[in-house]
């Protein structure tokens, strides 16, 4: 009650003061200018409590991506801190014309478009398994969660001995050998490691989407004749889809992002470095910052393509896009 | 008639499950079997040990370089992990309840950061951290680690405060609590299970980061457990270093199995219901 009985004098006075000039109306374009007492504290605590968390996450990716592209532009090498001078677009030329890079990143795409292609498929299965599984639904959920939650070196580990002729019992599967030091068999294994990872996560994130579909349509569809396939692809899929599209981005670009598997399983030996790896060499190893940074300016931009990409094609249903459903 | 088909669906069913459940558990068996290995039998290939021994752990927890890293990957987690939760938790509070200019901005910079290609940030952060003297700290690696789960923090948590009932904050403003004390006092407690999930999926991020860990560290000071085992490799302490890095695994993999056993549906239901909004 109180609540509206004050106002009225406030609000009078907020109309005159915002007549002479419109300014609040072009700041922003908000469309109730004179906001109550309550309005304006709602809104400064808002302000207040996001501001930690925002100032945190600027600082520490804005900034430096910013100082990424300044140290990008200079040769900059630790070992000869001297000759550090300003050289435009020279380390983008170095880079661009080096067929480490286009391997590195060639092989990067590959991993990335590989796993999740499989993982899609997979991770599918496994959420149409969780979701409806008529026995033993806790057991399996948990089982899932284990490659989800566990240390990826870990993992990297475990296939690394299991695929080293000696400590394996997977290397004897081949005949000759040591896979890990071979290109296309020590691709295939990263890729195996990835997708072990990651399906579990793929798998939760379409569940969510599983969970919407209503009960009451695949019941129709049964009634009418609908095989499981039709039903799969007519009522669950597009159902689905918003849910498919986020995990498919989501996947992607940490798809593109591999790093500790490869890091683990070859080093980067017999070209299998991914784009990650290549950056991180240069850099920790090699302490060229100038070449380092060009290459993370370098991802960073071929990772904001492909969000865009998604983002584009999918329009709406790409997340963060429409934030209408809250409240 | 009816109870054959349950019967078949069921076992068709349990087919399904026990392949996930071999899918999942054999890497993790193996890497335990091998721990489990005496030196002469590590290389038998044998899934089961033939010969079991507790050597490999005696190995790791005597020296330093493992417990050095074991207190470091543990500190760090729980204080990245902490913080994360609190600035995320007063961010999607106002997310999923306030409004207030700049909330989309917000909501966009976090996915972004999500999708963020964390290798680009080694090199700035590599040359930022040793300008101010906290490379190879704990709070060199704190830092991009709260960054980066805060985005996780804020979906999972502004999917939880919108289940909460909020007549209840609007029943005690209406005694007349301010709406910093009806957070307080009202929804933080019915918020705490998500907190605790949140905190649990955070924590395993951090406790996860390999890249981070191994740019940013160049000593045992701050070097966590997953970077540590990169490095027993050749290492000259360990004659072979197999055993000792596959105990090492198998001590920083027992906290993720405990997580998942006794938690497992609170960290679907994180995930999932984190999804679902996008």
């Amino acid at each position: 009650m109180s609540i509206n009985a004050t106002p009225t004098g406030a609000d009078v006075a907020a109309e005159e003061t915002r007549r002479p000039a419109a300014v609040p109306k072009q700041r922003g374009g908000r469309r109730k200018p004179p906001l109550s007492e309550n309005k304006k504290a709602e809104r400064r605590l808002g302000l207040l409590l996001c501001a930690p968390a925002a100032l945190v996450m600027i600082a520490v990716t804005a900034y430096p991506i910013i100082y990424s592209v300044w140290l990008s532009l200079q040769r900059f090498d630790l070992r000869f801190p001297d000759q550090r001078e300003f050289i435009g677009l020279e380390n983008y030329v170095t880079v661009l014309t080096n067929e480490f890079w286009w391997t590195a990143f060639g092989v990067t795409m590959l991993i990335t478009v590989v796993t999740v292609a499989v993982e899609l498929v997979l991770g599918m299965g496994l959420a149409i398994i969780m979701h409806r599984t008529l026995i033993g639904r806790g057991l399996v959920r948990t089982s899932a969660l284990i490659p989800y939650g566990i240390v990826t070196v870990v993992a990297a580990f475990s296939w690394r001995y299991a695929w080293t002729p000696g400590t394996g019992y997977l290397a004897d599967l081949f005949s000759d050998g040591a896979p890990l030091t071979e290109r296309a068999s020590s691709l295939a294994i990263i890729m195996l490691a990835e997708i072990w990872k990651t399906t579990p996560f793929m798998a939760l994130l379409l569940m969510a989407g599983l969970a919407l579909v209503p009960e009451d349509l695949l019941k129709a569809a049964s009634t009418d004749g609908a095989t499981a396939w039709q039903k799969f692809t007519k009522v669950m899929l597009p159902v689905m889809k918003p849910a498919i599209l986020v995990a498919l981005l989501f996947r992607t670009l940490d798809a593109f992002r591999v790093f500790d598997n490869i890091f683990v399983l070859t080093a980067g030996g017999n070209e299998t470095s991914s784009v990650s790896m290549l950056a991180y060499n240069n850099l920790i190893r090699g302490l060229n910052l100038g070449i380092g940074s060009t290459m993370s300016v370098l991802i960073f931009i071929t990772v904001a393509i492909i969000a865009f990409v998604f983002v584009k094609l999918f329009g709406t249903a790409a997340p963060g896009s429409d934030d209408g459903e809250r409240r | 008639m009816a109870v054959e088909t349950t019967t078949r669906a069921k076992l068709r069913w349990g087919l399904l499950d026990v392949l996930v459940v071999v899918f999942a558990l054999v890497p993790v068996l193996w890497i335990a079997s091998l721990s489990f290995k005496t030196p002469a039998t590590l290389t038998d290939g044998n899934f089961i040990p033939r010969e079991w021994t507790l050597d490999n752990y005696r190995t790791i927890f005597d020296t330093d370089q493992f417990v050095r890293a074991l207190v470091n990957s543990i500190g760090i987690a729980l204080i990245a992990t902490l913080i994360a939760v609190v600035l995320g938790a007063m961010a999607a509070y106002a997310i999923s309840r306030l409004d207030f200019p700049g909330k989309k901005l917000l909501v966009g910079v976090s996915l972004l950061i999500a999708m963020f290609p964390q290798v680009s940030l080694v090199s700035p952060l590599f040359e930022i951290e040793r300008q101010l003297k906290i490379f190879d700290t704990w709070l060199g690696l704190i830092l991009p680690y709260i960054t980066f789960a805060l985005p996780l923090a804020i979906y999972t948590l502004s999917a939880f405060f919108k289940q909460i009932p909020w007549d209840l904050e609007k029943a005690a403003k209406m005694d007349g609590a301010t709406q910093g004390q009806a957070f307080r006092r009202v929804i933080a407690p019915l918020a705490a299970p998500g907190l605790f999930t949140t905190a649990i999926l955070v924590f395993i991020f951090c406790w996860n980061d390999f890249l981070f860990a191994i740019s940013l560290t160049s000593t045992e000071r701050s070097r966590t457990v997953p970077a540590a085992l990169s490095f027993f490799t050749g290492a000259s302490q360990f004659e072979d270093p197999t055993g000792a890095i596959c105990a090492a695994a198998v001590v920083i993999t027992v906290p993720i199995i405990l997580f998942v056993l006794f938690f497992q549906r609170r960290i679907v239901s994180g995930l999932t219901s984190g999804a679902v909004k996008g």
